[in-house]
């Protein structure tokens, strides 16, 4: 059974389809990497299977129950299986990095003060900056930032992990560690990950399997390996990286005038 | 047809906006109600206690003296060519406690905690940190609205009793120490004029324009326009939304306080 399934999901915001009809099912223990243009959708597709936002029309489901209808007291249990690692970390600035990282535990759980010190201890380990709890996230470099967030995402150990453009704003090592990193997770703590970028190395390093949204469909699936021989226009012009034709008239145009 | 539509949008936005508005402050009295005997929620209200009362309260003693100063001064000849300057407390102190002390200091607090809310909350929200809270199963209203709220709210009456108090000592100043009025009578009449009734109505008031000024400023934070603009302009709508409420609050109050003394003890001269 898919862990996450959306069924024909649509999506306008004002006059704006963001979404025409998405269907997916997404896979246990599986990285699935959503690619695609810059404000295609890609972070409204992860915003819909926490429930931040409901769809105009079709369903999403986790764990074959049907979530886009429940309340907000009901998903506020269900999150607590969900980690979400925001594109610019979301970090509290009032809080330290301890408090962050605490901040799901205490809101979720019953330990003691010394238990809590020890999960924290243990998940800002796990992203290799044990020792920093007391620092405030202003003091933190933006690689830093992220990896703390990751910490706090996976404090409750998930079942599933969305990541919203882990790598974006990084430079090219530390998005090596951000990806070390969801490698590591998903072989430690064996999470279902879905991760959205635009960064094809990010996306050919920590995926299982490849979806490219454009125009508010999906219009590839498949491998790594896979994606690499699709003939598809749309998915050739984003691999190469390269314009469209209409974009360049548009520059012409605007050059001409 | 473009206009009829037009219309019809702006009517519907409208509508939303006041729907959402009514639900936002709902769901903050009922979090505000669940949290008050709960331990836990108050260590949340405390720095908020700390910030509205520690920015705010030299501010509102430099307004409260000035108020007091302004008053004793502009008083005084009027008073003295009818020969009535033992009055100038009654005057003085009656403005203080049931309108311009309350107002002012309300207007204070829009402006100092008010502006300070609305940004902080409108950045937390341009940064996904109000998403973070939800996706991690905490009601970002509960534990960022409620505080700030709630220290608003208590805080405001607190702030308006120090600023009475300021404006009173320096009218008194400026009365009996500067223009050489009779200490004795003029305090005689003030006592013999104000009532705790007055005083009371000020602090009603103050209590409500402190709840105006919590639910406006976090409301505008927290359904702010992506952007610095974004927050820049609920800065400005929240002050503007704060100031035009205690003023409303205060027309409503000052009425319906008026009414019902004259129902319950029948008119009172203060000459």
């Amino acid at each position: 059974m898919p862990v996450i399934r959306l069924c024909d999901v649509h999506k306008s915001f004002g006059r704006l389809d963001v979404l025409k009809g998405v269907d997916v099912d997404l896979r246990p223990g599986e990285t699935t990497v959503v690619i695609g243009e810059s404000g295609a959708g890609k972070s409204v597709i992860l915003k819909h299977i926490v429930g931040l936002i409901r769809p105009d029309r079709g369903s999403v489901h986790f764990r074959g129950q049907r979530v886009d209808t429940i309340g907000e007291r009901e998903w506020a249990k269900l999150r607590t299986r969900f980690g979400f690692l925001f594109q610019l970390g979301a970090l509290f600035d009032s809080l330290t990095v301890g408090q962050n990282v605490a901040f799901p535990i205490v809101e979720h759980g019953t330990y003691s003060k010394g238990e809590i010190e020890k999960i924290v201890a243990d998940k800002l380990r796990m992203v290799g900056l044990d020792g920093i709890q007391s620092k405030r996230p202003v003091e933190l470099s933006g690689g830093q930032r992220k990896r703390v967030a990751l910490a706090r995402a996976i404090a409750l150990d998930p079942e599933v992990v969305l990541y919203d453009e882990p790598t974006t704003g990084l430079d090219p090592v530390r998005a090596d560690v951000i990806n070390e990193l969801i490698l590591k997770l998903k072989r430690e703590l064996r999470v279902t990950g879905i991760v959205v970028t635009h960064d094809l190395a990010s996306a050919r390093k920590v995926g299982d399997r490849i979806i490219m949204l454009h125009g508010g469909k999906f219009v590839f699936d498949g491998s790594p390996q896979a994606l690499d021989r699709c003939r598809d226009e749309r998915v050739r012009r984003f691999v190469e990286g390269r314009a469209s034709q209409e974009d360049l008239r548009s520059l012409q145009n605007r050059g001409g005038s | 047809m473009s206009m009829v539509a037009g219309v019809g949008a702006k009517t519907v936005q409208a509508v939303l906006a006041f729907g959402r508005f009514w639900s936002f402050g709902g769901s903050m009295l009922m979090w505000s109600a669940a949290d008050l005997p709960r331990y836990r929620a108050w260590r949340r209200v405390m720095p908020q206690f700390y910030e509205v009362g520690n920015r705010t309260l030299p501010v509102i003693l430099v307004t409260g003296m000035f108020v007091g100063l302004v008053l004793a001064v502009q008083a005084y000849d009027q008073l003295l060519s009818a020969r009535l300057e033992e009055h100038m407390g009654v005057l003085i102190n009656l403005t203080l406690v049931k309108e311009l002390g309350p107002v002012l200091a309300g207007v204070m607090l829009a402006g100092r905690i008010g502006g300070a809310l609305t940004a902080e909350l409108g950045t937390m929200n341009v940064t996904e940190q109000l998403d973070a809270y939800r996706v991690m199963g905490a009601d970002p209203i509960r534990h960022l609205v409620v505080p700030r709220f709630l220290a608003c709210l208590l805080l405001t009456t607190l702030l308006t009793f120090f600023c009475d108090l300021m404006g009173s000592v320096s009218g008194w100043f400026i009365a009996v120490i500067v223009k050489h009025v009779p200490n004795g009578p003029y305090w005689y009449r003030t006592a013999e004029a104000i009532e705790f009734w007055d005083v009371g109505v000020g602090l009603v008031k103050s209590f409500l324009f402190g709840g105006a000024i919590g639910t406006i400023s976090c409301y505008k934070g927290f359904y702010c326009k992506p952007g610095a603009e974004g927050v820049g302009k609920a800065c400005t709508e929240s002050f503007v939304a704060s100031f035009i409420v205690i003023l409303i609050i205060d027309f409503f109050v000052a009425t319906f306080a008026m009414g019902l003394y004259k129902a319950l003890y029948g008119f009172k001269p203060l000459l």
